[in-house]
């Protein structure tokens, strides 16, 4: 136990790190972490530089197995399967597929086309975007295995429920028509070496890290202020235990924002150590990255209005659920 | 030889084209680069991440951008 609590530490949570940016601010800045200024400033360089840490290794070892799931291979695999054990399948397969919102329209379209029932895609549309091995190592770090866990359980089984609802409610006529008209081609071609698969995991670090970077540096910007800026009576008003409504207002929040798990972590990570509720920090988390503006667009090009605010309902209740069910029962995770 | 790339438009797709614009420059093959930027189309060839690349008609990989090398590999 010893051994393993000393590799989450310096490994995952990244102790070295933090007395390392403790000493750089103290010594060479001369600003006490017990300041403000101080406090926000380590909290802006150690999070920046830990986060890109975590995100260079772990994106680098999702993508390399990414690379034996392609969504073309999964939709063959969820295609054997019908029912519940499709929807299952689908958020099973979601946490691994590699997914971006750009690559959310030909998922639907190819997954429909190829016969697969509305709500095994949508299991897979659902768990997709917000659980994957990332964000399970990541809360891991910040939060600790308990909640790391409990977040990709509840995620999947949102996904599971939410998907086997949108196919009771037998929304077919709502996709939008053309997507019907699509043949289904079958395309599991070039094999990769294992050459390939280090080159695909070495890109796609280079590629996203270019790309999120500038959420990254916001999010822990606004984690910096949260944390040291803004008043704790504040945010407990508005986010707090007693505010009845602080799962709901987070939701809210976190819905239309567009960003990944990367940019979230240091807003919940400041929310927290401020006396936010874990569920109520849980739900702005699932907010942000499962449900967007542009996602939202991108798949209203698919599917009709009814059965895109159906979907977005589904999800949106179920994460409030989520909230208060963790809020209820945070005494188990502190 | 007649070659596709499929991609909405995207970062990458531009850097499938050029590095298959190497390889086939590379190789010395006659060959015909296109773009198809129709997500329609794109599904039809059951492609369901880009960019991809078709060579003949038939898809030789998807959802990545590999060096020219292996490129070269499937002209």
């Amino acid at each position: 136990m010893g051994i393993f609590n000393w590799l989450n530490d310096q490994l995952l949570k990244m102790k070295w790190l933090w007395d390392l940016v403790e000493l750089l601010v103290e010594k060479v800045f001369g600003l006490s972490i017990e300041s403000k200024v101080g406090g926000s400033v380590h909290f802006f360089i150690y999070d920046t530089i830990k986060i890109f840490i975590l995100l260079s290794v772990l994106i680098y070892i999702i993508s390399y197995i990414q690379s034996y799931f392609p969504p073309e291979r999964t939709k063959k695999i969820i295609g054997r399967f019908k029912g519940i054990k499709g929807n299952i399948l689908g958020a099973l397969l979601g946490t691994i597929t590699p997914f971006c919102s750009c690559s959310s329209i030909p998922i639907f379209i190819g997954f429909t086309s190829a016969g697969l029932p509305l709500g095994s895609t949508f299991s897979f549309l659902i768990s997709s975007p917000m659980v994957d091995l990332a964000s399970l190592m990541l809360l891991m770090s910040f939060f600790g295995a308990k909640i790391a866990i409990s977040y990709v359980v509840v995620g999947v089984v949102l996904a599971v429920i939410g998907g086997s609802l949108i196919d009771k409610l037998h929304m077919e006529e709502y996709v939008e028509d053309y997507v019907w008209g699509v043949e289904d081609v079958n395309n599991e071609s070039g094999e990769m070496t294992r050459k390939d698969r280090v080159y695909f995991a070495r890109s796609q670090v280079r590629d996203i890290v270019g790309r999120v970077w500038p959420y990254i540096l916001i999010g822990v910007g606004i984690g910096a202020a949260i944390h040291n800026w803004i008043p704790q009576t504040i945010i407990e008003k508005v986010l707090g235990q007693n505010n009845p409504f602080s799962v709901l207002i987070a939701t809210i929040i976190g819905i239309p924002i567009y960003a990944d798990i990367f940019g979230t972590i240091p807003i919940a990570e400041a929310l927290v150590a401020k006396g936010v509720g874990i569920g109520t920090v849980l739900s702005f988390m699932m907010g942000v990255t499962t449900l967007s503006l542009p996602s939202m667009i991108m798949l209203s090009k698919v599917i009709k209005p009814k059965l895109l605010a159906t979907f977005i309902t589904i999800v949106t209740i179920g994460i409030i659920i989520i909230g208060y069910l963790f809020n209820a029962l945070s005494f188990i995770f502190i | 030889m007649k070659i596709k790339i499929l991609g909405t438009g995207c970062r990458k797709c531009n850097k499938l084209e050029e590095n298959t614009k190497r390889a086939v420059a590379e190789l010395g093959v006659d060959a015909s680069i296109e773009k198809v930027e129709d997500i329609k189309k794109i599904v039809e060839y059951g492609v369901m991440s880009t960019p991809a690349l078709v060579v003949d008609e038939e898809v030789k990989f998807s959802g990545r951008v590999p060096k020219v090398e292996e490129i070269k590999k499937h002209l």
